[in-house]
């Protein structure tokens, strides 16, 4: 049988961790939702991927 | 002042230890008042961006209040006010906040450039080495004017929130920043005048040590002359309006009042009633801040409905 003996440094541990964990979902959070809302934000995202662009074509067009 | 670190001591923090690093009280301030220059700024941030904006400035400023603690731990663990805090206390080591305000210094500029813009970026990051190593770690020790560089480092959030907002340094964030730099030295200075042993145990050079309590009387009411004479002028700026103005006219009567009558007592008189005028504009002079940034909220919230303004 496990001997369990809960201490005050235990104690301690356990909410520095548990203060850190909170810490780092929310700044995940916050991270995807800021990223969210500067994508939307931004207009139309135009990789280079190989193909033709379409700010380019309209360009040759004129 | 003791540089060297005691490894011997095995230090176990909570995890609100950590956060009494950052001053959380102070915190609250640069996020009211962050939020304020955010707010009454011409620029429309979407209210994520305008969140991590005000939540960044706010972590900046407890970064800075984590390396001062760092710095100043020798003089926290005399004057009675700072006693209790993490270091002086023994629950967290000196490396601890020394590593946490570096840390959330470089994260807090980082995030807020990414958030908003890189000008209110450099503005932080300017805050955090003006507050940290021009006043804690250079000035603070060697001149009776400390209290007026540390109001400075204090009074950037406002104009940091404004550039956030408009990525431009304007009149408007220039007068709110000259605001709480008027405001911060007569505050510390009347507390100075009734907290005497304290800034004395810790041989800090207060105006009150150096010059007298005689010239500290005069200079509290140069001040708020200086800071009425600037709270009445923001209230024709853009951001003002009648509501600010009314506002402004009643707080800066009172404290034109209370400085009077502490520039005219001497210092018998004033322990006589244990500096009951000295006591009253500490405390209104907190009320003081808080009005005037609501106003200039208040203002910036009824300018749609065509009420704030003039």
């Amino acid at each position: 049988m496990a001997i369990r003996v809960e201490s005050e440094i235990h104690r301690r541990r356990r909410s520095q961790n548990f203060g850190v964990a909170i810490c780092l979902i929310l700044f995940i959070i916050l991270m995807m939702a800021l990223s969210f809302v500067k994508l939307t934000n931004s207009g139309p995202v135009e990789g280079y991927d190989h193909a033709p662009r379409p700010s380019l074509e309209e360009k040759v067009l004129e | 002042m003791a540089y060297v670190t005691d490894h011997s001591k095995d230090y176990d923090p909570v995890f609100g230890d950590y956060i009494a690093l950052l001053k959380p009280r102070v915190m609250s301030l640069v996020v009211f008042t962050a939020f304020v220059g955010l707010m009454a700024a011409p620029g429309a941030l979407h209210p994520i961006e305008a969140f991590c904006a005000v939540l960044f400035i706010a972590l900046g400023a407890g970064a800075s209040g984590s390396l001062n603690m760092w710095w100043d731990s020798d003089i926290d663990a005399i004057m009675h006010r700072t006693k209790t805090r993490p270091i002086p206390s023994g629950r967290t080591s000196r490396d601890a906040a020394l590593g946490l305000g570096v840390a959330l210094s470089g994260l807090s500029v980082l995030m807020l450039g990414l958030a908003s813009n890189w000008h209110a970026a450099g503005w932080l990051a300017f805050t955090i080495f003006f507050y940290a190593v021009v006043y804690t770690i250079w000035l603070k020790r060697m001149t009776p004017q400390n209290i007026v560089i540390g109001g400075a480092a204090g009074a950037f959030p406002p104009l940091i929130g404004w550039v956030a907002a408009t990525g431009v340094v304007s009149i408007e964030a220039v007068l709110m920043f000259a605001l709480v730099f008027m405001w911060t030295p007569p505050h510390f200075w009347t507390l100075a005048l009734f907290m005497r042993s304290d800034y004395d145990d810790a041989k800090l050079p207060m105006l009150t040590v150096t010059h007298g309590r005689k010239s500290t009387r005069r200079h509290i009411m140069a001040y708020a002359v200086l800071q009425s004479a600037l709270a009445v002028g923001l209230a024709f700026t853009s951001i003002g309006g009648l509501i600010y103005l009314t506002i402004a006219l009643i707080c800066n009567s009172i404290v034109m009042r209370n400085a009077f009558l502490i520039w005219l007592r001497n210092e018998a008189e004033a322990e006589s009633d244990d500096f009951k005028n000295e006591r009253s504009f500490f405390k209104f002079s907190i009320f003081y801040l808080f009005l005037h940034f609501l106003a200039i909220l208040a203002e910036a919230l009824l300018l749609p409905y065509g009420l704030g303004g003039w």
